[in-house]
């Protein structure tokens, strides 16, 4: 009948905790597909930095929180770069976790799981989709 | 001023055009939750969870594409509305803009706007428009699963892009001397390699879940299949 999806999202969660707090060190640091196209017109050092020329990203400003402690997926006061990013990619899951799962779970409507093959009942026709149209008026 | 993220920053984009935008998100999220309710139960809610979490973790993940020094990350918007559905989905992914943007400085908060605009909800429709016509002529195989995942994703990541550009031609604060078609090309090269990761990433995930848990992949319990007979009824049965 119902099943559960609570052990399931424990291994999802785990997984996720895995590639932001580990594999996340790992990732490439060159600039992304926005920041690259921006950059064009400009030259850049080693270091990404803008050296000379005309670009869009020029006219890039600080972040609002650019000083907020974990700025730019780090810890402040952690200097072991590798624990750095690993910590707050751990932070992150688990805060957009708890903020995304609080929230599905105080918008979701109040009634049981699933209900496959059960008609939806008091709900209005929320599940209008699931039928094909014109069977079962 | 080191930057992870595919996230507009600050000062690229004008602020009246930023303010418009996040009036616009503003709109469509309300309207999501309020779409979104009607498919949030017991079991979608937490999944809706752990889908924003997933999607925060791998966009931590920057992948390098073929190009020389530039990377990329998973945007999850087609993720997001296979395993969920469009309006959580969208919901599941400006979760993760929010928090980025709010606590990790990654993607300006005035640019919030334009950012959910972009990656939450264009991603996420154009994906949800695409699952919804391929998985109504592909067959009901893992194989048709996983290609729906990968161009859905493909595309998406694209549209995304064009986004930007759209937004870029309104309140840029760069003049581009009218070379806007140049940015649109160079967006949506770069992009187009990129949603080739972000295919692969969309068709492998899906594909697990739908190999373990197939009642959990949304757009399978949403979407019929258009040529599969209607399933009928038990006779005598519950109505």
């Amino acid at each position: 009948m119902r099943k559960r999806s609570w052990g399931f999202v424990a291994v999802g969660l785990l997984v996720a905790l895995v590639l932001a707090g580990v594999v996340s060190n790992y990732a490439s640091s060159h600039p992304d597909g926005l920041d690259s196209s921006l950059l064009k017109g400009c030259t850049v050092n080693a270091d990404d930095e803008i050296t000379g020329g005309s670009c869009p990203a020029r006219q890039a400003k600080d972040h609002e929180l650019a000083d907020s402690p974990l700025a730019d997926y780090g810890i402040r006061g952690v200097d072991n770069g590798f624990l750095s990013t690993g910590l707050s990619g751990v932070v992150g899951v688990l805060l957009t976790f708890a903020v995304g799962g609080g929230l599905f779970w105080l918008l979701r409507g109040r009634r049981p799981a699933g209900g496959d093959g059960q008609p939806a009942g008091t709900d209005g026709g929320a599940r209008d989709d699931r039928q094909p149209a014109g069977t079962a008026g | 001023m080191e930057t992870l993220a595919m996230h507009i920053s600050n000062g690229i984009i004008n602020g009246p055009v930023a303010g418009v935008f996040a009036a616009v998100a503003l709109a469509a999220l309300t309207f999501c939750v309020l779409r979104g309710r009607r498919d949030l139960d017991d079991r979608l809610a937490p999944m809706a969870g752990l889908v924003a979490a997933f999607i925060f973790a791998v966009q931590m993940l920057n992948f390098p594409i073929f190009t020389a020094g530039v990377s990329g990350h998973l945007l999850g918007g087609a993720l997001a509305a296979l395993l969920v559905g469009p309006w959580v989905g969208a919901l599941c992914v400006s979760v993760v803009l929010i928090v980025q943007a709010l606590v990790f400085g990654d993607g300006g908060v005035a640019m919030l706007g334009l950012n959910i605009t972009n990656m939450a909800l264009l991603g996420t429709a154009a994906a949800y428009l695409l699952i919804a016509g391929l998985l109504r002529v592909l067959p009901r195989t893992p194989t048709g699963l996983a290609v729906t995942a990968f161009v859905s994703a493909l595309v998406s990541v694209v549209v995304a892009s064009q986004g930007f550009v759209v937004q870029y031609w309104l309140g840029g604060t760069t003049d581009l001397g009218g070379n806007l078609t140049g940015l649109a090309g160079t967006m949506a090269g770069v992009h187009l390699l990129i949603g080739i990761g972000e295919g692969l990433i969309t068709a492998t995930t899906v594909a697990t879940v739908a190999k373990v848990r197939p009642d959990l992949v949304y757009a399978l319990r949403a979407l019929k299949p258009a040529t599969a007979p209607a399933p009928v009824p038990a006779v005598g049965g519950a109505r």
